[in-house]
């Protein structure tokens, strides 16, 4: 192992040691080094002569650091061409990261390629004595991420959702966190640290997302009306990555993707009114989630 | 102690300005830098039409320096229109439009789109050194090209006060200052960045930037700054207002811009490193500067150099300084 002596705001290039196709369009690079990245944080991942756009880490254990993507855009198609011992630049951590208490019970919800970050924080909650329902949701069952990496996890449920009923429940993950919430609801205030209630079930302590931003708006409103605290992670275009060129905020806050994100707590995602809405590309310029592409 | 200060008719609550380029995106940025103290805003350099910048990466910095070449990208006047007259409906602070253009004619027609939603200064941006593969030497590098974009914003700008942003990267910035000075500027940013510089990545041995070069910010240009400032107003006289801009991290940097001849301060790399509160933290810095120092007025500082170097002594600076016994007293 090698730490990487990385001045998180210039790029490295280190060599890709290992490659694991995770499903037909997803792969996994692994690097040499850790960043100190935690659970949530993003990197600046650079292709020499091509770009370079923002990855969550996918797990950094103070020896490795692995990145997964999606290739579906310029950049990662590209990426995906890479082999073992090709240059790929790495900048950061960046950002906010999930946070929890020891011993919480918790729900990840992961849509897509969102199941990458989620993993990276349920080894890490497990670590600190956390049990998780972990629901995760795809198109069907070959593009669904991590299964027997989240499997082999102790305290881990493991829901599975696909739109097609290929694996688990036909439908969203989204409608498998309205179950969990609402058949154990929070105690209320005047329940709480009472024990003349009867605990049949586990309350949720806090609710975790990463994936397409319209999955994150439902939850964020699940949980709002349920009243249970969630921390969601938000995409939008990144450059600098520490703050600086105001590309990445949201309004009507105005705050900062990379330094006040990408992990958001709910009660300020519900503040912002392009949450769900719209995102900017690199010129500023606003697009609405649902306008034809 | 006064940090406020009315500048060709506009109230600035305190010196300190949010430089273009940074934060610039959104009119909700823009309330949030305000809300963190500063006492102006630039926007993003604003286009006649939409403009691509360049690939990613575009920022890159150690401590040391920061190399920019994101390419102004903007994506039009609609947009323009719409941020800013969002930020003008509670307009917590004075609001600077920055504009660029790749020809005369269009710099006064980015202009004429803009004034209608009453800014309180235009900058003029003819100084931006990563656009270059796309339109060749910026109009600062020559000095009857920045007189002709100056007279031409000031031809249409009826009144609202046009600023030029000066490149440090030429031979005679008192030249170039004193032909757009001539051509009716009302005032000058004082600098733009420095170089371009490069950086390139050992490994792969290809240049980091996507437009190999970009221009150097960050706490190693301000004696560049300096300089800079103080040539622009030895040569203008000190008649017209300098918005300083270049290095500045500290109430101590902000007071040195002050005495080479600005009288608001542009801080832009800063922000990365010491957070949005870096406008209240720079505020704070100077009031304490100053309260120790006896100066009552932000504004006694502007030009102080060349007053001492003149030999006017400030009754103020000198006087006060004596009585307080302060080791910084000057001969």
């Amino acid at each position: 192992m090698t730490a990487i002596q990385l001045q998180s705001r210039l790029p490295r290039t280190y060599r890709i040691k290992a490659i694991k196709q995770e499903t037909e369009m997803v792969r996994t690079f692994t690097f040499d080094g850790s960043l100190g990245a935690k659970p949530g944080q993003f990197v600046m991942v650079w292709m020499p002569g091509v770009d370079e756009v923002p990855m969550s880490v996918a797990e950094d254990d103070g020896a490795v650091t692995r990145i997964t993507f999606f290739a579906v855009g310029d950049m990662t198609n590209e990426f995906a061409k890479l082999q073992v011992g090709d240059l790929a630049g790495l900048r950061g951590p960046f950002g906010t990261h999930y946070e929890w208490e020891p011993g919480q019970h918790i729900v990840l919800v992961a849509g897509g390629y969102g199941a990458a970050p989620m993993y990276f924080v349920a080894k890490e909650t497990v670590g600190h004595g956390c049990t998780l329902e972990v629901i995760i949701g795809a198109r069907s069952k070959e593009h669904l991420l991590f299964l027997k990496e989240m499997e082999a996890l102790p305290h881990v449920s493991l829901h599975l959702a696909t739109n097609d009923g290929s694996a688990g429940y036909k439908g969203f993950n989204v409608d498998i966190l309205e179950k969990l919430l609402s058949s154990c609801p929070r105690p209320t205030k005047s329940q709480r640290g009472s024990s003349t209630r009867e605990e049949k079930c586990l309350p949720i302590d806090q609710v975790f997302g990463c994936g397409p931003e319209m999955m994150l708006k439902r939850i964020s409103e699940m949980c709002g009306k349920y009243e249970v605290p969630a921390q969601l992670s938000m995409e939008r275009y990144m450059k600098c990555g520490y703050g600086l060129c105001g590309n990445c905020v949201i309004d009507p806050l105005g705050i900062r993707m990379c330094e006040e994100g990408p992990v958001v707590k709910n009660e300020v995602l519900l503040k912002l009114k392009e949450f769900g809405e719209y995102h900017r590309d690199d010129l500023g310029k606003k697009h609405r989630f649902d306008e034809k592409k | 102690m006064n940090l406020s200060q009315t500048i060709l008719g506009v109230q600035f609550e305190n010196p300190t300005v949010l430089a273009s380029g940074i934060m610039g995106v959104t009119a909700g940025s823009w309330r949030l830098v305000a809300s963190h103290g500063a006492g102006g805003i630039t926007t993003k350099s604003l286009w006649l039409k939409e403009h691509k910048g360049h690939p990613n990466p575009t920022i890159i910095s150690t401590e040391h320096w920061t190399l920019n070449a994101v390419g102004v990208p903007d994506a039009g006047p609609e947009k323009a229109r719409e941020e800013i007259s969002d930020f003008l409906q509670d307009k917590p602070v004075p609001l600077i439009a920055n504009i660029i253009a790749e020809s005369v004619e269009n710099f006064a027609k980015t202009a004429e789109s803009i004034l209608p939603l009453h800014p309180d200064f235009i900058e003029v941006n003819i100084s931006c050194p990563n656009v270059e593969d796309e339109f060749g030497k910026p109009f600062a590098c020559s000095a009857p090209d920045a007189a002709a974009v100056t007279k031409a914003v000031k031809k249409v700008s009826k009144g609202t006060p046009v600023f030029i942003k000066l490149s440090p990267n030429v031979d005679s910035i008192a030249k170039i200052a004193e032909a757009c000075a001539k051509a009716g500027a009302d005032g000058f940013t004082v600098i733009n960045t420095v170089g371009p510089g490069m950086a390139i990545d050992l490994r792969s041995r290809m240049p980091i930037l996507a437009n190999k070069v970009g221009g150097l910010s960050g706490p190693g240009i301000k004696p560049i700054a300096v300089k800079c400032i103080a040539d622009v107003y030895a040569a203008t006289g000190g008649r017209l207002p300098i918005i300083g801009t270049g290095g500045v991290y500290t109430g101590e940097d902000a007071i040195e811009l002050m005495l080479a001849g600005a009288s608001l301060i542009g801080i832009g790399t800063a922000l990365g490193d010491r957070g949005l509160d870096v406008f209240k933290h720079v505020c704070d810095e100077i009031q304490m500067w100053c309260t120790n120092e006896g100066v009552d007025n932000v504004a006694d500082l502007i030009g102080g150099m060349h007053k001492v170097l003149a030999g006017v002594k400030s009754e103020k600076l000198i006087v006060k300084n004596d009585r307080k016994n302060s080791p910084k007293r000057r001969s």
